[in-house]
């Protein structure tokens, strides 16, 4: 890790390149100081190749037992930081124990890489690739260079989308039937729906959609869940009466959604949820939580 | 510290103008330097301003206005992509992120108007969305005015034909359409604001709610001005639709203002042709909604309409106007149970005065209106409510002021029914108005069915009504509307001879039940008016004959007779007797002796048994002579019985004086100055004589009682009357019975124990000098005069 290379100094420098790096699209990441950097997007069964290149510093010959670069899928856990659990662990050996003198440059290749988990930020949770260069070295320590990159997955549009749609209330109080178009929406997507009010004996004040994003982390007694709200988008002000219909239309464009993961790798889950949130004039909370699947999807691209 | 509520409105206004402007400030950075997010950000921040719930209407609308001007300039920064570089259809997109939905429908409407304009889409589109979105704002006041700021920005992009948003003959149904959607959706919140809040501010409340009644109404203006809605897209939709908003709202102050409002902005040529579905509409209202106020706006307005031009009337005739709006206010007024009897009364006063500017000829028309407003008060016995009172009586005069002809009214079965429904003194003013009416316009009523009904009309004057109260009567309006009542008995006429008399006998019927009080008053026209026809036949008279029982002045005698009999009960024998005597001269004239034989003996039986009083005995009598001189219809016989009688009455009047008058009266009686008439010179000597010596005696008495001597001017009084006769030929009548009259005349004044009586010279004294004059004067009479000495 970096530390290794700022407490000895380093006996070279170690570069990473895409062989499409110019072209290729850059996303932005976040890392874990904060910073945000740029990195190349791929998806699965891509090809990922590049050269290295490696130059000894200030001329010195650089011993070493074997150049190798690793492509990494991590999943890091928060509460167990620093540990990573690696799903997908690639690794071309570039070149046999010997010296280098001079820079010297290696071309890699990791051809139609399965990476099924796209990369994921979380609260409690960290899904990462990674290129991993190292100059293995006998003392002194082996020098490692890092290189994120991002992998999104897209999915086709599914073939079954219902809408939702459901009646909910309380007895002599409240009785609503809502309606979203569709139960999975793609990240650039637009929710479209309606609230019918089929009784109202409440003094409503305003009416809100939220979308929540549930993280749940671990499993079985060590399930970690993390709620987050990530939009609240008002829907309506004021008391409807009996037979009002209040239309939704929600723009997922602004808010920062993340495809619904499902059990990945036995490690986390990522859901998402519309809630429905009723208040009345003395500030009482009535809601309705439904699960919504969110997808990326080539159409956002576009 | 409290602070008062319109202190804290006050308050809150300003804390929310300032937040305004604070944001505005900040937005208008953004618009200068092209900045679209910023723009964004600041003019939703402050269209959040427009979140308070804290603001009555009124302050509210200042507010709005605030945020109204700044969002104009948001539209023009909008509508110049290359400003912000973002298409407008991305622009549409990006507003409606914002997470709060008053600001975001506030500025989906700005681009939505942009949008429209830009016609990248077509504004059907647009203005659907827009109209449905705005559902999201269900608080009433703040519904209100954004959808009220929504028909603003859109009122120019409608679909409109002849717009340049119009892309085929359907687009008008869609402008239509969507001003009709957010017409629906105001109202209801409009009327929701109604049952929000608690019961006690209900006042307060319905004030605020005034205070935004336009802004509803607004749409039904713009609706009007759509160049698209012709009569038949308004027939089969607009109106339809609204009525049914109208209807369902079941809201008072929304039904009164909004059926008003259909009323006004609507042409009426549409009212006409839609006077059904519009009427339709009006029994299905509230009970307590004003219905008659609108009803009676929409008939203005028809009638106004009718009367605007000549080629519109057909079309009044063509869809039945007077029926269906006859009908409908019969619908409403069943109705509405509970509309007082004013209500309906005004709502058929309405209708009159519709129908006597649309239809003035035909008068069945109202009469139906009448009969209807019978209808409806029958269902209470006697008008108590005065206001009601006062609707009859504008009910009652409208044709009358319409007309200008009380003939017309009489043709109306049911206004008399209207008028039984009215309080006694109410009866009579409206039949004082009758009659004035009929004065006003000098109308003759000419037929004897008229003048029943005419009767039964104003009965309330011609006799007491049942439970009258008597001495509420104020004697001066009583001789009033009786001397009315006189003076409209002369208006009945007719030159037909036999119609007259069948008048006169309708009028004899209704003003014999007036009762003592009112006969006096009455009997004199009805008599001057059957002596009238009896001239007229005298005219005429030889063409009557053939007809069985034409009218005859013998039967219209024995009428009279009969009638002024009653006054003998009253009692007024007075009035009898004149009106005696002026019939006996009619028979006279008419050459009926027994009649006229007759009516003086009516005469002085009247004088012999009720004339009690000695002035009005003087009276009398000098009527009697006066009348029976000018007689000529009497035998020798008949004529010495009267004459005998009314020398025999003078002489015994009280007063010598008096007595010593009626005497030398009756001296004429004798003596008439006709070719045949009648001159017996002898007894007008002893008539005169008679005088003299009643004079005599009277002095006589006047010295004993007062030792004075009694009135010289008796005799200048007969030494006129000598003259009188001596210039008329009697021969009885010498030079020497003046000259000595005259000297006595002279002694009696130079005598000691006279009272000086300046009258009685200076009389005495212009005889003397009209004798000298007839001397000077010469010829046969200056001869006749010449031995006579002053």
């Amino acid at each position: 890790m970096n530390y290794l290379i700022g407490a000895f100094k380093p006996a070279c420098n170690i570069s990473i390149t895409f062989a499409d790096g110019k072209n290729r699209k850059q996303v932005p990441l976040k890392k874990e100081n904060g910073q945000t950097i740029m990195v190349p997007l791929f998806q699965s069964q891509e090809n990922i190749s590049g050269k290295i290149s490696i130059e000894p510093v200030l001329g010195k010959k650089v011993e070493h037992n074997g150049v190798k670069i690793e492509l990494l899928g991590q999943i890091e856990m928060y509460f167990d930081r620093g540990n990573f659990y690696d799903f997908t662990s690639l690794v071309r050996e570039l070149d046999v124990p010997g010296e280098i003198y001079e820079r010297k440059t290696y071309p890699f290749e990791f051809s139609t890489v399965e990476m099924p988990y796209e990369t994921y930020n979380g609260v409690n949770v960290r899904l990462r690739y990674v290129l991993k260069v190292t100059v293995s070295r006998g003392y002194g320590g082996s020098v490692v260079e890092y290189q994120d990159f991002v992998v999104r997955n897209y999915t086709p549009p599914p073939s079954i989308n219902n809408s939702i749609k459901m009646e909910v209330g309380i007895e002599d109080c409240l009785h609503i039937e809502f309606e979203y178009n569709k139960s999975k929406y793609h990240l650039k997507d637009v929710i479209i729906g309606k609230i019918y009010f089929l009784l109202v004996r409440i003094k409503i004040k305003n009416m809100d959609l939220e979308i929540r994003r549930r993280e749940s982390t671990g499993s079985g007694a060590n399930t970690h869940v993390e709620t987050e709200t990530l939009a609240k988008f008002e829907l309506m002000d004021g008391a409807p009466v009996r037979g009002e219909s209040i239309p939704i239309r929600l723009f997922l464009s602004p808010y920062e959604l993340t495809p619904t993961h499902r059990n990945i790798n036995n490690k986390f889950s990522v859901k998402y949820y519309l809630n429905l949130v009723l208040v009345d004039e003395e500030d009482r909370r009535y809601f309705k939580q439904q699960e919504i699947t969110i997808y990326s999807s080539c159409e956002e691209n576009t | 510290m409290m602070l008062s509520g319109d202190e804290d409105e006050e308050k809150w206004l300003a804390e929310g103008i300032a937040g305004v402007q604070h944001n505005a400030f900040y937005m208008h950075r953004a618009l200068d330097s092209n900045n679209l997010r910023e723009a964004l950000k600041y003019s939703a921040q402050m269209l959040s301003e427009l979140r308070t719930s804290k603001l009555s209407p009124h302050k509210y609308y200042e507010l709005y206005m605030r945020a109204f001007d700044e969002l104009r300039k948001l539209e023009m920064f909008f509508k110049d992509e290359s400003r912000h570089g973002v298409s407008i259809i991305d622009l549409y997109e990006l507003v409606q992120h914002a997470g709060n939905i008053l600001p975001r429908l506030y500025l989906l409407c700005t681009v939505g108007s942009v949008y429209i304009k830009s016609k990248e889409a077509p504004a059907k589109e647009v203005l659907k969305d827009l109209v449905e979105m705005c559902r999201g704002v269900q608080h009433p006041i703040r519904g209100l005015f954004l959808r009220s700021y929504l028909a603003q920005v859109s009122r120019d992009k409608l679909p409109d034909i002849g717009s340049e948003y119009e892309r085929d003959a359907e687009t008008v149904m869609d402008a239509v359409e969507f001003v009709l959607q957010n017409f629906t959706e105001m109202n209801k919140l409009w009327v929701r604001m109604q049952h929000q809040g608690p019961g006690r501010v209900r006042e307060k409340r319905e004030k605020e709610r005034n205070e935004l009644r336009d802004l509803v109404g607004k749409n039904l203006h713009v609706l009007s001005q759509i160049e698209g809605v012709d009569l038949e897209m308004y027939k089969e939709n607009v109106l339809p639709r609204v009525l049914e908003q109208v209807v369902n709202c079941k809201d008072e102050l929304a039904q009164y203002y909004l059926m008003d409002c259909i009323i006004q902005v609507f042409p009426d040529e549409y009212h006409l042709q839609t006077l059904e579905t519009l009427l339709g509409a009006c029994p299905q209202l509230q009970p307590t909604v004003d219905i008659k106020t609108v009803l009676s706006r929409l008939m203005d307005r028809l009638s106004n309409y009718a009367v605007s031009s000549a080629d519109v009337l057909p079309e009044f005739l063509q869809v039945e106007a007077f029926a269906k709006l006859s009908n409908a206010i019969g619908k409403v007024i069943d109705a509405q149970v509970d509309m007082p009897i004013v209500g309906a009364i005004s709502l058929y006063v309405s209708l009159l005065t519709f129908t006597l500017r649309v239809h003035p000829d035909r008068l069945d028309y109202v009469d139906q209106v009448l009969g209807a407003c019978v209808k409806k008060l029958s269902s209470a016995p006697k008008l108590e409510d005065s206001r009601a009172t006062k609707q009859v009586v504008a009910l009652l005069s409208a044709p009358l002021d319409k007309y200008n002809d009380i003939l017309t009214a009489l043709t109306l079965s049911n206004y008399p029914r209207v008028m039984d429904h009215l309080d006694d003194g109410t009866n009579k003013v409206m039949a004082m108005v009758i009659i004035q009416s009929i004065m006003k316009n000098s109308t003759c009523i000419s037929t004897a069915e008229k003048v029943e009904v005419l009767f039964e009309l104003i009965k309330g004057l011609i006799k007491d009504l049942d439970g009258a109260a008597q001495d509420e009567l104020d004697e001066e309006d009583f001789k009033e509307e009786q001397n009315s009542v006189a003076r409209l008995i002369h208006m009945l006429y007719n030159d037909d001879s036999e119609e007259m008399l069948k008048i006169i006998c309708t009028v004899r019927k209704h003003i014999m039940t007036g009762g003592p009080k009112r006969l006096p008053f009455t009997v004199p026209p009805l008599v001057f008016s059957a002596l009238r026809l009896v001239r007229q036949l005298q005219n005429q008279d030889g063409d009557v004959a053939g007809e069985e029982e034409p009218a005859t002045p013998k039967k219209i005698f024995q009428l009279l007779n009969q009638t002024i009999e009653t006054l003998l009960y009253v009692p007024s024998p007075e009035m009898a007797l004149r009106l005696y005597l002026q019939c006996a001269e009619a028979a006279n004239d008419c050459d009926l002796e027994p009649v006229a034989y007759e009516f003086f003996t009516q005469a002085f039986m009247l004088y012999e048994e009720e004339i009690a009083d000695s002035k009005a005995q003087v009276t009398a009598i000098h009527l009697i002579i006066g009348t029976l001189q000018r007689i000529s219809v009497f035998g020798i016989e008949n004529r010495d019985t009267l004459t005998h009688k009314a020398t025999g009455y003078s002489a015994r009047l009280l007063k010598k004086p008096d007595q010593c008058r009626a005497v030398y009266a009756c001296s004429h009686l004798f003596w008439v100055d006709d070719q045949d008439g009648i001159k017996d010179g002898e007894r007008v000597l002893l008539c005169l004589k008679r005088a003299l010596r009643i004079a005599n005696a009277a002095q006589q008495m006047a010295n004993v009682a007062r030792g004075s001597s009694g009135p010289v001017v008796l005799f200048v009084e007969i030494l006129n009357k000598y003259l009188y006769f001596f210039e008329k030929g009697n021969t009885q009548i010498t030079a020497s019975a003046i000259q000595s009259l005259i000297e006595l005349i002279t002694s009696e004044m130079q005598s000691e124990s006279t009272t000086l009586d300046p009258a009685a010279n200076a009389f005495f004294a212009s005889t003397k000098r009209y004798i000298e004059f007839q001397k000077k004067k010469g010829g046969a009479m200056g001869e006749k005069y010449d031995p006579i000495n002053v």
